[in-house]
C-alpha cells in the first residue's frame, strides 16, 4: 500500500519543499497543496522512474554536500586566477582519464556534475561501457595527481552514499 | 536599513559581477573551445550564486520575513550547469578532429561514447 | 551604498555581455556560439535579479526562473541538434 502510493519517497519529499520554496510562505494551505502535488506528481510520471536509487550513509552526503559547496568557491577564485593573470601560451591543458570504480548511474552522473563545478576540470564524456570518465583539465602540471585526488575525494565518498 | 547588511548586500553584488565579468573575460580570451568552457561553468555559477544570495538578504531584511525563493535558481542553475557544459564538451568532441586527437584512450575495450560507432547519445 | 553598488555591478554585467557578444559573433565553431548564447542568459539572469534589488519588488523573480529554465532547454536543444542533426526522435 506504501509502495504504491508512494513509489519515490525522496521525491515526494524534493516536491514538497520546491513546492514551498517556489510559493515562498509555508502557510497550510501551501503546504497541503504541495503534499497533494507531491503524492499525485511521482505517480503520473512513474514511467519515467524505472529504479529507485537508494541513499545511504547521510552523515557522508552532508560532509559531501560542504566539501563540493567549498570546492565550487575554491575553484571558482582559482580559475578567475587563471583567467586574469596567465598568459595563454602557458596554459597546461590537457585530457585524463579517470577510471571508474562506481557502477550505479545515479552516483556516475553525480560524480560528473561534481568534477565539472570543481577546481579547473570538466567532465567531457564517458567511456561507451560507462567504465571510465573523460576529464578535460584547465591547468594540470600533475594528471596523475589530479586524477588521485578526484578518485579520493569523490568517488570513494559517492560509492559509500550509492552502493 | 542596518549598515551592516546593507554592506554585506553591496558587497556581495560586487562579488557576483565581478565573477560574472570574469567568467565572460574567460570565454573572450581562453584559446581554445575546451579551455573556454571553463570561465562561463564556473565563475558564472558562483557569480549568480553571490547575486542570489545578496538578493535573498536584502529581501528578508527588507521585509521582515525570510525570503528564500532565490534559492530554487541557484539550486536549478548548479544542477544544470555541469549538464550542458558536457552536452557541449560532447558536441564539440564528435565535430573536430583536431579535439579527437588530443583525446587519451579510455583504457577498456570500449571507446568513448561520442566517438564509438552509432552510440552517439549512449550516454 | 547598495546603489552605487548596484550601478558598478550593471556595468560590470554589461561589459559581460558585450564580451559574449563578441564570442558570439567571432565563433569560430558552432559550439562556442551555442556557448556564447548559454553565458548571455546566465548574464541575463543576473540583470534581471539586479533590477529586483533595485526596484526593491519580487515580481523579477518568476521572470529570472523562467529564463533559466528556457536557457538551459535551448542549449540542450542545440546541443542535441549539433551531436544528431536532430532534436526530437
Amino acid at each position: 500500500m506504501r509502495a504504491r502510493l508512494l513509489p519515490h519517497p525522496l521525491l515526494t519529499l524534493l516536491l514538497i519543499l520546491v513546492f514551498i520554496f517556489l510559493m515562498n510562505e509555508a502557510t497550510p494551505g501551501v503546504v497541503v497543496l504541495g503534499i497533494v502535488l507531491g503524492i499525485v506528481i511521482p505517480l503520473l510520471t512513474a514511467p519515467f522512474w524505472p529504479g529507485r536509487p537508494m541513499l545511504k550513509a547521510p552523515l557522508t552526503i552532508a560532509s559531501y554536500v560542504l566539501i563540493v559547496l567549498w570546492d565550487i568557491v575554491r575553484s571558482n577564485i582559482e580559475v578567475a586566477g587563471i583567467i586574469l593573470f596567465r598568459p595563454a601560451d602557458r596554459l597546461r591543458t590537457r585530457y585524463v582519464t579517470v577510471p571508474l570504480d562506481i557502477v550505479t548511474p545515479e552516483a556516475i552522473a553525480v560524480l560528473a556534475g561534481t568534477i565539472t563545478m570543481t577546481p579547473g576540470t570538466v567532465s567531457a564524456d564517458l567511456s561507451a561501457d560507462g567504465r571510465a570518465l573523460l576529464v578535460h583539465c584547465l591547468d594540470a602540471g600533475d594528471p596523475e595527481g589530479a586524477v588521485a585526488a578526484i578518485k579520493a575525494r569523490y568517488e570513494s565518498r559517492l560509492k559509500r552514499i550509492f552502493e | 536599513m542596518n549598515p551592516v547588511i546593507e554592506a554585506v548586500v553591496a558587497a556581495l553584488i560586487l562579488v557576483g559581477a565581478f565573477f560574472l565579468l570574469v567568467g565572460a573575460l574567460g570565454l573572450a580570451r581562453l584559446p581554445n573551445m575546451m579551455s573556454r568552457l571553463h570561465g562561463p561553468t564556473k565563475a558564472t555559477t558562483l557569480g549568480i550564486g553571490s547575486l542570489l544570495i545578496a538578493s535573498i538578504v536584502y529581501f528578508t531584511a527588507t521585509r521582515g520575513s525570510f525570503s528564500v525563493h532565490e534559492l530554487l535558481i541557484t539550486l536549478f542553475l548548479f544542477l544544470t550547469a555541469p549538464v550542458s557544459a558536457q552536452m557541449l564538451a560532447k558536441a564539440h568532441l564528435l565535430r573536430s578532429r583536431e579535439e579527437q586527437s588530443r583525446v587519451t584512450p579510455t583504457g577498456r575495450p570500449a571507446d568513448w561514447a561520442t566517438l564509438a560507432k552509432g552510440t552517439h547519445d549512449a550516454s | 551604498m547598495i546603489t552605487i553598488a548596484i550601478a558598478i555591478a550593471a556595468g560590470a554585467i554589461c561589459l559581460a555581455l558585450g564580451l559574449t557578444l563578441y564570442r558570439l559573433v567571432v565563433g569560430p565553431d558552432a559550439t562556442d556560439r551555442v556557448l556564447a548564447l548559454d553565458t548571455l542568459v546566465i548574464e541575463a539572469i543576473a540583470l534581471i535579479v539586479l533590477i529586483g534589488i533595485a526596484y526593491g519588488t519580487g515580481m523579477y523573480f518568476e521572470a529570472a526562473l523562467l529564463f533559466a529554465m528556457v536557457g538551459f532547454v535551448t542549449t540542450v536543444a542545440f546541443c542535441k541538434f549539433l551531436l544528431r542533426g536532430n532534436v526530437i526522435e
